[in-house]
């Protein structure tokens, strides 16, 4: 097994594969991240053939770890780091039970942090990645966790995955070409490159930041914003949750309390420019 | 780490972690996750001393197994809310048992599908009700279903169409295939009430049906944990008068001597468990084979020991049924 250990926020994550190739290719992508603390990873991502002859003959990278789906389709080795990636995911989507975990993108700036969430192709990941750019910390693009008790938001600065147009996007912003991953073609989630972020989100992981806002971007549309009450913030936020249920009573308080203390806004955007103008102008509005 | 020792060390003595290195503790914990012990790890270390990272992680499995433990509940209540009516009452077994009963083998347990044992004259009653309470089958196909009325000791898997949660109704404790045939009637005489209208086997009957499960009927997957519940069972047990006797008379009723005293004397090599050895017997060569199948485990959580694991599956199918009925089952099963 070929190993790197390497921390992400409060994730202190073993990645171990039975390929050279996708180990090298995320080390490079993770250059500059901690070590788990005090040597000690507590979480397991793995990657090795699907069966014992896939290893060389025709190899078929099955995903694996501490906690696993059964039915996880393989990929190709051409594909590997996107499998490493999605190995460390599921790890966090199955068996995080520290905190609560929303399945969306978040940035901050002085101290206030504005969540995007929504479904996939909603463009949270994109914009999260552009505000990330332009003078805002990026959190997470993928995962926000909330620390029940204080309700702050834990920074989980995973490598961004950029998927088809949005990686054009990116590499117009980003001068740093170290930054970027290779160039994935034809996965399972079409084209995808992936993009470590901005030096500053890695040296200060370890802030917390106060949530300010919950936006629910729409990719494509003529713009327009409306607010929406708490009760509908709130069923929206525990569907996009993948462990609200098991956190119990916890869930709920940190889960209510979010809902009832932050505004949720819904906004169509026709482009990022567009997208990241109206976020300055909600930011702008709450004196962020 | 070459095997899944160290677990078993730090479940039978939690002292035992208290100078280990940084990286047997991510070993431990991949290990304990694979074998599905880990609640069980964080109820046994809990007072101990611990890096900050490894306290998070087993906080953790604590959150997971409560709420398994609420969920556990919830299903044995609405099923006892189905039942109840037909004047049937379902004995709990395996992970719900020991959750709803308290005993300590439920302490950091995780449980997922319920299992319950019902007499085999209420079975299609209960099945009726079920269907109309929104289970469905999770296999639907005509094999399936007739082989398992035919020959199995549960009915066809059922899951809730809404919840998702998976049902197990069983009328006896083994394969009707398998070589031992259980005295299902005498289970069911025997079961203790533990609340109204919830029943669980009696104290010796659970270990009976805990070894059947261990040794008789699978290919010890996951056997570490089934052995954990064994050893907490009879620790809980062997504090009434009457255990030791009880267990023998009844392993011999279910014809289950055999497996029972193998399962004794595992738990006792590995737990450490207190064992009564006229029960348990004399160790035998094969019971080292048992031991390296329930250890085979690397530091990143991989099954290790291909050839041990294989020999015990085709035993495992060789216990469950006769040599022709087998090629058959596996012929039908490889094309479909």
């Amino acid at each position: 097994m070929y190993r790197l250990d390497l921390r992400v926020g409060p994730v202190g994550y073993r990645v171990g594969s039975a390929w050279r190739r996708p180990i090298d290719a995320l080390r490079r992508l993770y250059a500059g991240y901690p070590a788990p603390d005090e040597g000690l990873a507590t979480l397991t991502a793995r990657i090795e053939p699907e069966k014992p002859w896939r290893r060389h003959l025709r190899p078929q990278v099955a995903i694996r770890g501490d906690f696993e789906l059964p039915d996880a389709v393989p990929m190709t080795l051409d594909h590997g780091l996107l499998a490493i990636e999605m190995a460390m995911n599921l790890q966090i989507a199955l068996g995080e039970r520290r905190h609560l975990l929303l399945h969306a993108g978040a940035v901050e700036r002085n101290g206030r942090v504005i969540i995007l969430t929504g479904e996939s192709g909603s463009g949270k990941s994109t914009l999260s990645a552009l505000l990330g750019e332009h003078g805002w910390r990026l959190l997470s693009d993928e995962f926000v966790l909330i620390e029940p008790g204080t309700g702050l938001v834990r920074a989980f600065p995973r490598a961004i995955s950029l998927k088809n147009a949005a990686i054009a996007e990116l590499e117009r912003v980003v001068a740093d070409r170290d930054r970027f991953g290779p160039l994935l073609r034809a996965t399972p989630k079409g084209d995808l490159r992936h993009l470590r972020p901005a030096p500053d989100a890695i040296a200060r992981m370890d802030e917390r930041a106060m949530p300010a806002l919950v936006l629910f971007p729409t990719f494509g549309h003529a713009s327009q914003a409306e607010g929406m009450g708490q009760a509908e913030l709130f069923a929206l936020l525990t569907q996009g949750s993948t462990n609200y249920a098991a956190l119990g009573e916890r869930g709920f308080e940190t889960m209510a309390r979010l809902a009832t203390t932050v505004p949720g806004v819904r906004f169509a955007y026709p482009d990022s420019a567009g997208g990241m103008a109206i976020v300055e102008q909600f930011a702008a509005e709450l004196g962020i | 780490m070459r095997d899944a020792l160290p677990l078993v060390r730090a479940l039978t003595d939690p002292a035992s972690v208290d100078h280990i290195m940084p990286d047997d503790w991510t070993a431990l914990l991949s290990i304990a996750r694979a074998e599905r012990l880990i609640g069980s790890l964080a109820v046994r270390l809990k007072e101990r001393d611990l890096p900050v990272s490894v306290m998070e992680a087993l906080e953790a499995a604590r959150v997971q197994a409560a709420f398994d433990h609420v969920q556990a509940r919830w299903e044995v209540e609405l099923t006892r809310r189905l039942l109840a009516p037909l004047g049937i009452r379902p004995i709990l077994l395996k992970g719900s048992a020991f959750v709803v009963a308290g005993l300590a083998a439920g302490e950091g347990r995780m449980v997922g599908d319920l299992d319950i044992l019902l007499p085999a004259d209420q079975l299609n009653k209960a099945e009726a009700a079920l269907l109309v309470g929104g289970y469905e089958w999770a296999k639907d196909d005509p094999y399936t279903q007739a082989y398992y009325r035919r020959w199995m000791h549960e009915l066809p898997p059922l899951i809730h169409a809404e919840r998702g949660t998976m049902i197990d109704v069983h009328h006896t404790i083994l394969p009707l295939t398998a070589r031992p045939t259980p005295d299902a009637p005498a289970l069911v005489a025997d079961a203790v009430d533990i609340a109204p209208g919830l029943a669980t086997l009696s104290p010796a009957d659970m270990i009976v049906h805990a070894a059947c499960h261990l040794i008789a009927d699978g290919d010890m997957a996951g056997g570490l944990r089934n052995l954990w519940d064994i050893d907490r069972l009879v620790r809980d047990f062997s504090r009434q008068a009457n255990f030791w006797p009880m267990l023998a008379e009844r392993s011999g009723v279910h014809q289950m001597r055999e497996p029972v005293a193998r399962t004794l004397r595992l738990t006792h090599q590995l737990y450490e468990t207190p064992v009564d050895h006229a029960v348990a017997g004399h160790t035998r060569a094969s019971d080292a084979l048992f031991v390296r199948r329930l250890l085979s485990r690397d530091g990143w959580g991989r099954q290790t020991n291909r050839a041990t694991r294989l020999a015990f599956y085709i035993r495992s199918h060789w216990m469950r049924m006769p040599p022709l009925m087998l090629a058959r089952h596996l012929w039908i099963k490889a094309r479909s």
